[in-house]
């Protein structure tokens, strides 16, 4: 062990002391959602958010159940299509792709990892929707809200799915070659259980990011409070319905506002830790 | 004899069912990818030139340039980084070096930081609205959308630079301290310029995050598009400009895909650049 001497105990102090603030930043965050959402918390009951006639914030009309069920199914549509498309392609990094191709491939797809959310937003309202329209009006849809997100996450499971197979042992690889394994036997009997948690984590992840992803859903969902009968149907999600109303909204909606970031805050932290807890497991 | 044969060919169909299935979606998605480069391309690259950099909007954006939104994207990404660096590098430097790593400590913080990287943009933003804008009054300012942006960045910047610090071998360290070097010399003269290759990349990984973002600076930095005469008035940033132009703006759609365009090509660039820097480094670990 190093001696300390007073110069270091300083730095080490000063290093405490940032460190610290950075710890606070959480807690500060969910305080203060907290202290702007106590107003309704106390005052109206939980289940006004599940039983309201509708959500007409200026009526007192609450019911935030029609935009939780459009997120969550925005969310899980777009894990549908982009949890294959995302398993496929790092397959096809790992272990189908000669190595220049795989390389390549893998630079542009956290190339597209870095796009921005408005970007695909854009894209999608100018491309996206209009074509969609054309099949089935209006074309600002549940649909057009699930492939937007699907190209949103796809990159994120893709890279977490590589990093996973990637870390998979060589020995087990080149046992189940050594054995006589078929391609595919080898990756859906050794390769796949081997990463399995970390591709899951990694899924986890992704769908903690669909739930919360505000701009390019808004930019292309048609933001009507509904549930949806169709995937036609246009849908608003939680975190579109905040960036909507919160530039005009006052007290208790304001408030309320405030709630439904605390429950999407409540949603990931959730996804979160068990993404977290399995990526411990997979490393124990 | 002939069931094994039967087998045999079984896995083979299946074998070839996987790879065609597999290249097929490998080719959708790098199909759909392209297209989207493309039309942002080609519909940007007609509305770009000198003029709509240097100039300021005008007619809500309809007409002029980005010059003035530039400007405040610059200033809203300094200030973020003013704010987010010298938090997470520290906690970074004292989690690597001064802590071991199981300590309570370290392991309270990483997960603090791990529950804030997952947390949405429209969160930060009503958590920035609420106690930057209002409880610390600084209004719709350039100040605290930065400042929101920075909490943003806290996670990313101090996990970047903590892998960076960990990938320094402990030889140096001992080395130093055979030298009987105090560890903050260690840590000025020898640490962090071993270190500094993956420093820049978490840096400019952390300037990616910042100008891509829109949802955390709606409430926080505003929208007004004049040119900022000072860090407390309000500015919009460049994805906040695509998202007006595209929705609030009839008649927005060609500078909103200049915009883009923009935006897009500067994201890229500085990606490439923290890969190069990324990469270079393994391969520079590798040859010593």
């Amino acid at each position: 062990m190093f001696r300390l001497i007073p110069t270091d105990r300083l730095l080490i102090a000063i290093l405490r002391i940032f460190a610290v603030n950075t710890v606070l930043v959480l807690l500060l965050i969910l305080a203060f959602l907290l202290l702007e959402s106590w107003p309704v918390l106390m005052q109206l009951s939980l289940t006004r958010f599940v039983t309201d006639t509708s959500w007409h914030p200026l009526e007192g009309a609450y019911n935030l159940m029609p935009m939780l069920a459009g997120t969550l199914l925005a969310s899980m549509g777009a894990l549908l299509l982009a949890v294959p498309l995302g398993m496929s392609s790092a397959l096809f990094i790992v272990f189908y792709a000669p190595s220049h191709l795989a390389t390549l491939y893998k630079r542009l797809i956290e190339l597209l990892a870095g796009i921005p959310s408005v970007v695909f937003g854009f894209w999608g309202l100018t491309t996206l929707v209009p074509l969609i329209n054309q099949w089935h009006p209006p074309g600002a849809s549940l649909l057009a809200a699930i492939l937007v997100l699907t190209l949103m996450v796809l990159p994120l499971i893709t890279l977490t799915a590589y990093t996973a197979l990637a870390a998979v042992p060589d020995e087990l690889i080149h046992n189940a070659a050594a054995l006589g394994l078929s391609r595919w036997g080898m990756i859906s009997g050794v390769a796949l259980p081997a990463a399995g948690s970390g591709i899951t984590a990694g899924i986890i992840l992704a769908a903690a990011r669909a739930l919360g992803e505000t701009m390019a859903v808004l930019m292309v969902a048609g933001n009507v409070v509904q549930y949806p009968e169709t995937v036609f149907d246009p849908i608003r999600t939680l975190a579109a319905n905040i960036a909507l109303e919160m530039a005009y909204a006052m007290g208790d909606h304001r408030a309320v506002l405030f709630v439904s970031g605390l429950l999407l805050l409540l949603l990931v932290m959730v996804l979160s830790s068990i993404a977290g807890f399995l990526e411990k497991q997979r490393h124990a | 004899m002939r069931d094994n044969q039967q087998l045999h060919t079984v896995h083979r169909i299946r074998d070839r069912l996987a790879q065609c299935l597999i290249y097929s979606a490998v080719f959708l998605v790098g199909a759909v990818f392209i297209w989207i480069l493309a039309d942002l391309a080609r519909g940007g690259i007609m509305h770009l030139s000198w003029e709509f950099i240097t100039e300021s909007p005008r007619d809500a954006g309809r007409a002029g340039g980005i010059a003035s939104i530039l400007i405040s994207t610059l200033l809203i990404l300094c200030v973020a980084l003013i704010a987010a660096v010298p938090l997470a590098w520290s906690t970074a430097i004292l989690l690597v070096e001064c802590m071991p790593a199981a300590s309570s400590f370290g392991k309270t913080v990483r997960f603090s930081l791990h529950v804030l990287a997952g947390v949405p943009s429209i969160v930060f933003g009503l958590f920035g609205n609420a106690f930057f804008s209002i409880y610390l009054g600084l209004g719709f300012s350039i100040l605290s959308g930065g400042l929101t942006l920075a909490c943003m960045l806290l996670p990313i910047l101090t996990s970047t630079a903590e892998a960076g610090l960990r990938a320094v071998p402990d030889t140096y360290r001992l080395s130093a301290s055979a030298l009987g070097m105090t560890r903050t010399a260690t840590l000025i003269h020898l640490i962090l310029p071993a270190a500094a290759p993956a420093l820049a990349a978490g840096l400019l990984l952390g300037i990616g995050r910042a100008l891509a973002e829109t949802a955390a600076l709606l409430f926080t930095s505003g929208y007004v598009e004049r040119m900022p005469g000072s860090l407390l008035d309000s500015g919009r940033a460049l994805a906040l400009h695509i998202f007006d132009l595209s929705m609030n703006v009839p008649g927005g759609d060609m500078p909103a895909y200049a915009s883009a365009l923009v935006l897009v090509t500067l994201l890229l660039c500085i990606n490439i650049l923290a890969m190069k820097l990324a990469y270079g480094l393994q391969r520079w670990r590798i040859m010593t």
